[in-house]
């Protein structure tokens, strides 16, 4: 088959409708100039390559963790990414027409920016109307007459583009309070770029770094007091919000710290960030919050995104932030209109790229014109509220509703644009191996330094979940696409992570912030607690299985006191020591599977496992691709194990893998944290859970005195369970006996799993964590409590240890020693918590309205 | 002319050491035409370790102030001396122009009368229902001055409400102190401003202090040991002119103005944030002597 005759049968299903503007097929239905060569590369993959390629760039996106958080979800489930493997494509010659006309409005728009909260001389000269600014719910009437640093207001813009029927791009709306999207751009480019290279053959295509190269420019340009070094902080809503896979994508492309507000606090008019070894203090934020929410003292007075006093900083020009808090203003579709004349005045030029026709409804006119055409119209209001959509076609309203609406927008018309419907063009997507057409829309995204305004050669295309339908958003479905700047002459470019972000100027040392110092050590403590349970229950399964059930006495001892120990130390009481539940013995796998795989009960498995994922979610930008992978894969297996109704083999079956990949996540993590004192807080989470989960199981089987042939079969649990059976046939050679067990589990140094081994580590870790000044060279609270139990253990009495207590039944002795190094113990995460974990408690409102009396 | 003297003391006792307090307030009384604060001084102990000073939108005097070291007691004292000119309400003096044409005045200029113009939309604090604009109605027939329908939306305002404290707080909605009627001033003053904007009329929130001292032959006044808070409303032609609703009068020279806003939120005289997560106690007291006049 000829290329020609291949490309044709690619396109033997492809119909576009004839309303609006096919992107692929001119009017006389061959491939427009710049699709050529794509489709000439495209072709040469083949039907079944393309089925693959499509697989591949799923399993890229999944395994890199690229998701998109569906609100109201309240399990947190977080949506895969969809890329179509078919980019939008831009012709060089037009996307210089859209560039010029992109740069044109952010500068207008900044200058609108500054001049709403400065003078406000277009509202005095009548261009632009006092309703649709002071009505504006991101109207801050805090910010005004605030001095910024730098000479951009708006350093970030992003703007929503599409192509109308007649070929012309439009612009649909202005992104400038925190425009997410830039890096989920770059992501498509990587995927595209690893799944489909020979796509880029024989095509230009134009970089995304040098959108980012002047992102960093700029942010360093903007710190106040021109420190040459400035510390540059992601300030994200945290895991829940939308992007925040974007948030942390960023934070590690761009080297800069994900912040929550509880990281940061404001002191001396400045910035501090909390880390693990006292504040630093920061120079730029990256806000991802809306700016609401940025401030309790001044601006939403119950929000916990933010920082307190976070406006006395910036007005006092110690901080800078991208974007201001206030250029939520901006958001408002009913500027649009008054866009065009503001442009002659301020700039003395026409606006380069059309806007979507709008009529603001505060104009009489401009309302009755709305209301008498609203069923051919877009109804938006002038503002965004909360994350409802406040678009409303008209058209598909009931008469009750249309009619509701038309009273709102009488009794406060001017908050409400009526906007025309315009349809997108439409440009070919795969689906399921298919090519199909679909309307597409692309957003730009450019980045204000002190020269002017770069725009991103590139950008963020999305695409309508069915064919079409112009409402397209993430949180409805559709797809994303890969957008390509190509020019026609020949030359192959690629951008991957090779030709990414050189600085001038060293970035600040990486810090761990205080909560994802505390983060890390949960995924730590987690981590061994899923492990530790894992392999007890493995253990304990497999005596029931091999158990013959239960012929001998000793052996129904046994696997009694084992199972009444799996319920002590998972703490999922009553389970099996409930006295009037014998019937648990007879048939113990109801309750086994219980344990292991009931989400919903404290304790169990599952349980243990969901706190283990949402703790590795809070600080995902410290993973590896290949930590992520095992995660991914770790989550998927469990998921699926936990569904199926498993046969008590494959139940252990499910234990194996999950303990395998454990143990791979754990040890990628030894090799790829580098982030100072990272790897630290981790693996003292998990000396803390191990040093506990040991102590505990040792309590609940060998402190009471049983027969021999019971306690060698506990013994023999006990060791199976650490993973220390081979170490212990190869250290004593004997048959297993209490002391020996005891020796090896407690106070061998070579032993990894042993308890003086986890106590020595700790030690080593505690004393490493940063010292109060005032404390000199005396031992840290922590230090004391890890240094005690470590010398009440080697000072213990080892012959002792064995004698048993006629009274109680039990070594008592060892039962004591156990208690007391426990407590010790389980005093420490509280001690760290709060002199590293939290430099602060919960903000709370000092004058609540409520109680400042005024009469 | 009169003066006055105020001090106006704010006390926070704590049940545990708090480590960062953060505060903005809005006591220090401004300066306009008819009142001239000729001084004004806030004691903070213990000494804040930030102290920033600057004019808001509305152009009142706000401090920062930010305490950083650990303490259990916070006191704010502000004494300011201010001095009044007495003002006659002169009824004849007043423009008698209809509000619906000072509505239409004010919007044919809409660019430079702007300042005026904010004041037209509702907030949150006073929001405008169907309930708000059945209230205000009757006292604006067509055609009636200005100047005489609001004031008689005041005086209907102090005949249907009873003053009554422990009932309502600054965050009750205006349709609760409708549904209630009953209420204290600040109550009183959102309602009328709701009243009015609902009729597409500017009004302001004001908030300050009265004297209290009982003058011979007049009522003691309502609003001892404590701020007050009354309305303003914009007459073309004689500007912005005072009412207060909680004592059915036209100020004249018993009212101190510390700040103006939309609302009550635009101009808490106090607020702040602390770390903590226990109850404190709050204590306040306020005295307004007059000195001269």
């Amino acid at each position: 088959m000829t290329a020609s005759a291949q490309q044709l049968s690619l396109f033997q299903n492809y119909f576009s409708d004839s309303y609006s503007y096919n992107e692929l097929l001119g009017d006389d239905g061959s491939l427009r100039p710049h699709w050529q060569t794509f489709f000439n590369s495209f072709s040469q993959l083949g039907p079944d390559q393309i089925k693959e390629r499509e697989q591949d760039i799923l399993r890229f996106l999944k395994e890199n963790g690229v998701t998109y958080n569906v609100y109201g979800d309240d399990a947190g489930h977080t949506r895969p990414w969809h890329l179509d493997m078919i980019p939008f494509l831009i012709s060089e010659p037009e996307w210089q027409k859209i560039e010029a006309g992109l740069i044109q409005r952010a500068t207008l728009l900044d200058i609108i920016l500054k001049d709403i909260y400065g003078e406000r001389l277009l509202i005095k000269e009548g261009l632009l109307p006092l309703d649709l600014i002071y009505n504006h719910a991101g109207f801050l009437r805090q910010c005004s007459g605030i001095k910024l640093p730098g000479n951009k207001s708006l350093v970030l813009y992003a703007a929503d583009l599409a192509r109308s029927p007649d070929g012309k791009i439009w612009v649909l709306n202005d992104r400038t309070q925190a425009p997410s999207g830039s890096g989920y751009a770059l992501e498509n480019r990587l995927a595209i770029a690893r799944i489909l290279p020979e796509l880029f053959s024989g095509l230009k295509v134009r970089h995304l770094s040098p959108y980012f190269i002047e992102l960093r420019n700029a942010l360093q340009n903007m710190a106040p007091a021109k420190n040459p070094n400035p510390r540059i902080v992601i300030l994200t809503p945290g895991p829940r919000n939308e992007t925040y896979f974007e948030h942390s994508y960023l934070s590690s492309y761009l080297g800069y710290t994900l912040v929550q507000g509880e990281d940061l606090m404001v002191k001396d008019n400045h910035v501090w960030l909390k880390t693990l070894g006292g504040l630093e203090k920061v120079d730029v934020i990256i806000r991802r919050v809306d700016d609401i929410f940025c401030d309790p003292l001044e601006l939403k007075d119950d929000s916990h995104l933010g920082v307190s006093g976070l406006l006395q900083a910036v007005r006092s020009g110690n901080v800078a932030i991208a974007n201001p808090l206030g250029s939520s203003i901006l958001e408002n579709p009913g500027l649009m209109g008054f866009l065009p004349r503001i442009a002659r005045r301020l700039l003395g030029e026409d606006l380069l790229l059309p806007t979507i026709a709008s009529w603001w409804c505060g104009e009489p006119r401009a309302l009755k014109y709305v209301l008498d055409n609203i069923k051919t119209l877009v109804i938006k209001k002038i503002y965004k509220e909360s994350n409802r959509s406040t678009t409303v076609n008209a058209a598909e309203l009931s008469n009750e509703n249309l009619e509701k609406l038309k009273q709102d927008m009488l009794a406060r018309p001017f908050l409400y644009v009526g906007q025309e419907k315009i349809s997108f063009s439409s440009t070919p997507s795969i689906l399921n191996g298919r090519i199909e057409p679909r309307n597409v829309l692309f957003r730009s995204f450019l980045v204000g330094n002190n020269d002017g305004y770069t725009c991103m050669t590139g950008g963020l295309g999305r695409t309508s979940a069915e064919p079409g339908n112009f409402v397209i958003s993430n949180q409805m479905g559709g797809f994303s696409k890969d957008t390509w700047i190509i020019s026609p002459e020949p030359g192959y470019t690629l951008s991957t992570n090779r030709d990414v972000l050189k600085t001038k100027t060293p970035v600040q040392s990486a810090v761990l912030p205080s909560h994802t110092a505390e983060n890390l050590f949960w995924v730590g403590r987690y981590a061994e607690r899923v492990l530790g349970n894992a392999r007890f229950q493995r253990s304990v399964m497999q005596l029931v299985i091999e158990g013959n059930r239960l012929q001998f006495e000793n052996d129904i001892i046994t696997e009694q006191l084992l199972l009444k120990a799996l319920t002590a130390r998972t703490y999922t009481w009553p389970g099996f020591t409930d006295p009037k539940g014998t019937e648990k013995f007879d048939n113990p796998w109801p309750e086994l599977s219980d344990i292991i795989f009931n989400t919903e009960r404290q304790g169990s498995l599952s349980y243990n496992f969901s706190l283990f994922t949402k703790a590795v979610n809070m600080v995902r930008d410290h993973w590896s691709t290949d930590t992520w992978r095992v995660l991914k894969g770790m989550e998927d297996d469990w998921e699926e194990a936990a569904k199926s109704q498993l046969t008590n083999f494959r139940m252990v079956g499910a234990l194996d893998s999950l303990i395998t990949s454990m143990v791979a996540f754990i040890g990628l993590n030894r090799e790829s944290i580098s982030r100072e004192q990272g790897w630290t807080l981790l693996d003292t989470g998990r000396k803390m859970e191990q040093s506990l989960l040991l102590i505990s199981m040792l309590q609940a089987t060998i402190t009471d005195v049983h027969s021999e042939e019971v306690t060698y079969n506990l013994l023999e649990a006990v060791l199976k369970s650490n993973e220390t059976l081979m170490n212990y046939r190869y250290k004593y050679k004997v048959h297993i006996q209490l002391p020996q067990v005891l020796d090896l589990m407690l106070m061998d140094p070579n032993n990894p799993r042993s308890l003086i081994y986890q106590l020595d580590r700790l030690k080593a870790y505690l004393s490493g964590l940063p010292k109060s000044e005032q404390n000199g060279h005396s031992l840290e609270k922590q230090e004391r409590l890890i240094l005690e139990a470590y010398t009440l253990l080697q000072l213990a009495d080892k012959s002792r240890w064995t004698i048993p207590d006629e009274k109680t039944g039990t070594y008592k002795y060892l039962a004591d020693l156990l208690a007391d190094l426990a407590t010790l113990l389980l005093a420490i995460p509280d001690v760290i918590s709060r002199k590293y974990f939290k430099h602060a408690h919960g903000q709370k409102q000092l004058f609540a309205v409520e109680e400042y009396p005024v009469i | 002319m009169v003066e006055y003297h105020i001090t106006h003391k704010t006390e926070y006792h704590y049940q545990e050491p708090i480590g960062l307090c953060q505060n903005i307030a809005r006591l220090i009384p401004r300066s306009f035409e008819g009142q001239r604060c000729i001084h004004s001084e806030m004691k903070i102990a213990p000494n804040p370790d930030v102290y920033n000073r600057y004019d808001d939108f509305f152009g009142n005097h706000v401090t920062y102030y930010a305490i950083e070291q650990e303490h259990k007691k916070l006191t704010v004292l502000v004494e300011s001396h201010v001095q009044i000119v007495k003002k006659q309400v002169e009824w004849n003096a007043m423009p008698k122009m209809a509000w619906e044409d000072a509505i239409r005045l004010l919007a044919t200029d809409a660019a430079n009368n702007a300042e005026i113009l904010q004041f037209v939309p509702q907030t949150f604090m006073t929001t405008i229902s169907r309930e708000v604009k059945e209230y205000a109605q009757p006292s604006f027939p067509p055609g009636r001055p200005l100047f005489e329908a609001v004031y008689e939306l005041m005086q209907r305002i102090y005949k249907d409400f009873e003053f009554k404290s422990g009932l309502t707080t600054v965050a009750t909605p205006v349709n609760m102190v409708l549904n209630l009627r009953k209420g204290v001033c600040q109550d009183f003053a959102h309602l009328a401003i709701a009243c009015l904007r609902s009729m597409g009329l500017p009004a302001r929130y004001m908030s300050g202090y009265i004297e209290t001292i009982k003058t011979p032959g007049k009522e003691k006044l309502v609003g001892a040991d404590a701020s007050h808070a009354w309305f303003s409303v914009f007459i073309p032609g004689k500007g912005w002119v005072d009412f207060d609703p909680t004592n059915n009068q036209i100020p004249t020279f018993q009212h101190i103005t510390v700040a103006w806003g939309r609302d009550y939120a635009d101009i808490a005289p106090l607020k702040g944030v602390i770390h903590s997560s226990r109850p404190h106690k709050l204590s306040v007291a306020v005295t307004v002597k007059r000195v001269a006049g």
